[in-house]
């Protein structure tokens, strides 16, 4: 047992995949000799070298398109886009050809790699290199998206989503990369679409993912002190999605509160809501409610951003106000 | 600085015309075996694409096409000089670069016919056609895409130190796109073994790629901004683009990185099939349809003294395989309804939650 940051963990998790299979390669803006601009692929080059950790040009088409190409042709790929943001100059090689490759081919093309990135808000750094975008890619068919979480979490779903036949989006969150927690010694392989119960609860399910996981548990532990018993779940994976662990829970608790960082309109949230209206109704007690960032784009200054992004003492006071209601 | 289109009313440009001498590549050293292939070669997509037509002209393909018609040249000179594993990577109009890698007639038409025994099940199409045991690694219908991705299937051969090459054909249009410059930079900086062909039919879609375009020749004028040596050939005589194939191919496998190709050619139709070609000016439209690969590679294997009894039969049997091939795809059924609903992910399967 070591304690690990996030970011650390980002590596480990990669190099523990490219120990054991040469045809694990990483590519990228900076990810070689800078070791990447948050840290999360350091000491990789020195570790396995030029040919297998690659600097590229900024050149998100390309990278991605490589990777693609590469994985269709015997490699299993690492690409990275530096901040998610930067996914909208390069959607179409994700959504277009990456997504669709093999449904169109009817199965001939198999594409086994991963694109992790850099999500998320909380570090000021504005509207163009802050937003949550794990919702654009779970609007597209053929695209597997992961995202956890804790530093353990990192290690076993790296592992999963490169062991993966299909491509997986693995969205790093920023505000978690310095985050530290004690890591298992040896190989951790974790399984794609499985939700995990951080906090067991009777008054009501709270789901969330990302930065508004310990979030969440941190609501979850003041609202305790107030008599009120929440379970959070994290989804960690939103497709495959674990419809099961989140209506079981929905069963026992009959509330359901969905937490999240993406803009309001069409946030995973939205399709969990959806799901539990269509499947659980007569379990629910109340109104399914979604505590989420406004349909804005995200200010910079660090007193409005901390206004829009669910915060603890809004997830705890939503929570509490809709309970007592 | 004054807008090109300024110059002149649309559909009134200057023409351009085609090279005059069809003589000039008689005696180059290539063997009439191989000529004979590439022959053969461009009569099947000449032929294959003008069943395609009249299946379309029928309602009977849905959908779009988009024809090689007078570009066969380049699909065939390069299908030849590939190795049978290199890789190739098409556009939408990609049927003559699906047939050059010996993908059978019967599966293609199938597929343009939303067919189960089409190539890809009914699920592609037209302007999807694939075949990864012939090293056909597809068409892709959003330009400039797939040269990033022809990229990392040459950069996939040079770490696997296979030998194989990506050859990555694309339109004039293309080389306006963002994804086209990103590509040949990438490819130029990690010297990757591919082989970047434009096939220059001077419009893209329904505008004439002059107008559009900062450059005289689109690919070959860009060239330099990566580093490479700039290369125009006539896309219209096989034997020029069969040599050409042959030189980029060895030196991308000798490890000395990219080449990009500019064939000048025509296409015999408008951009798609709903398209009449009413843009371009008469006398250009008749000159290139006289400058016609399939002609000129005839009347050179006549020169060389081929018995024209062979090149009919050539001919004949080529007609009877679309025969086949139209037979046999009309005959196939419609794809299974739940077929629909297979192969989105490694599992076989579509499910998205358990």
């Amino acid at each position: 047992m070591a304690q690990l940051s996030y970011r650390e963990a980002v590596a480990r998790g990669i190099a523990q995949e490219m120990d054991r299979d040469e045809r694990v390669v990483l590519v990228g803006e900076d990810v070689a000799g800078a070791g990447g601009v948050f840290k999360t692929t350091a000491g990789l080059l020195d570790r396995f070298g030029p040919r297998r950790v690659v600097d590229t040009p900024i050149s998100e088409q390309a990278i991605l398109g490589a990777a693609m190409g590469a994985a269709m042709t015997g490699l299993r790929p690492v690409a990275e886009i530096m901040f998610s943001d930067f996914f909208a100059v390069c959607w179409d090689i994700v959504v277009n050809q990456i997504a669709k490759t093999r449904y169109m081919t009817n199965g001939q093309v198999s594409l086994p790699l991963v694109i992790k990135s850099g999500n998320g808000g909380s570090l000021r750094f504005g509207a163009q290199h802050s937003q949550s975008v794990e919702n654009w890619a779970m609007a597209v068919p053929g695209l597997k998206v992961v995202s956890p979480s804790t530093p353990t979490d990192v290690v076993g779903l790296m592992a999963a989503a490169v062991r993966s036949d299909d491509p997986v989006l693995f969205f790093e969150h920023k505000g978690l990369y310095s985050g530290r927690a004690e890591v298992p010694d040896g190989e951790i392989v974790d399984t794609l679409g499985t939700a995990k119960i951080r906090r067991p609860g009777r008054d009501a399910t709270v789901v969330a993912l990302g930065l508004m996981v310990p979030r969440a548990l941190r609501a979850a532990d003041e609202l305790a002190g107030r008599g009120i018993d929440v379970e959070v779940i994290d989804v960690r994976s939103l497709v495959p999605l674990d419809v099961t662990t989140i209506l079981d829970s929905v069963h026992r608790t009959g509330r359901l509160f969905t937490v999240e960082e993406n803009p309001r309109l069409l946030g995973w949230g939205a399709e969990i809501a959806s799901i539990a209206v269509d499947e659980a109704f007569w379990d629910l007690d109340g109104p399914v409610q979604r505590i989420t960032t406004p349909h804005i784009p995200l200010p910079s200054a660090d007193s409005l951003e901390d206004l829009v992004i669910p915060s603890v003492e809004s997830i705890g006071q939503t929570i509490e106000k809709a309970l007592q209601s | 600085m004054t807008l090109p289109l300024q110059h002149h009313p649309y559909g009134e440009h200057d023409a351009v015309l085609p090279p005059g001498d069809v003589t000039r590549h008689d005696s180059a050293p290539i063997d009439l075996d191989t000529r004979l292939h590439l022959y053969r070669r461009q009569q099947e997509m000449r032929q294959f694409e003008k069943r395609a037509y009249d299946l379309f002209m029928q309602q009977l393909v849905k959908g779009t096409s988009h024809l090689s018609l007078g570009m066969e040249a380049i699909a065939a000179g390069f299908g030849v000089a590939m190795r049978a594993d290199d890789y190739s990577f098409a556009t939408y109009r990609g049927h003559a670069h699906t047939l050059a890698r010996g993908v059978g007639m019967t599966p293609v038409l199938a597929e343009l016919l939303g067919r189960a025994n089409g190539l890809l099940g009914g699920k592609g199409g037209s302007m999807h056609l694939t075949s990864v045991e012939h090293g056909m690694l597809g068409s892709y219908a959003i330009i400039g895409a797939h040269l990033t991705i022809a990229n990392g299937a040459a950069w996939s051969a040079q770490y696997r130190g296979s030998g194989q090459v990506a050859v990555c054909f694309f339109g004039d249009g293309t080389t306006n796109i963002g994804a086209f410059h990103e590509a040949l930079n990438y490819a130029a900086v990690y010297r990757l073994p591919v082989v970047f062909v434009c096939e220059n039919n001077l419009y893209m879609e329904y505008t004439v790629t002059s107008d559009i375009t900062a450059v005289r020749r689109p690919a070959a004028d860009r060239a330099a901004a990566y580093g490479m040596t700039p290369i125009e050939i006539d896309g219209n005589d096989a034997d020029e683009v069969y040599q050409t194939a042959v030189a980029a191919l060895a030196r991308a496998r000798s490890g000395a990185g990219p080449s990009l190709v500019e064939a000048v050619t025509y296409r015999h139709g408008g951009h798609s099939r709903a398209d009449p070609g009413k843009y371009r000016p008469a006398a250009e439209v008749a000159a290139w349809q006289a400058y016609d690969p399939v002609a000129i590679y005839r009347g050179r294997l006549r020169r060389l003294g081929v018995d024209p009894a062979q090149l009919d039969r050539i001919d004949k049997e080529v007609a009877d395989a679309v025969d086949e091939a139209t037979e046999q795809a009309s005959a196939g059924e419609l794809p299974p309804p739940g077929s629909a609903m297979t192969e989105l992910w490694a599992d076989g399967g579509s499910s998205w939650r358990n």
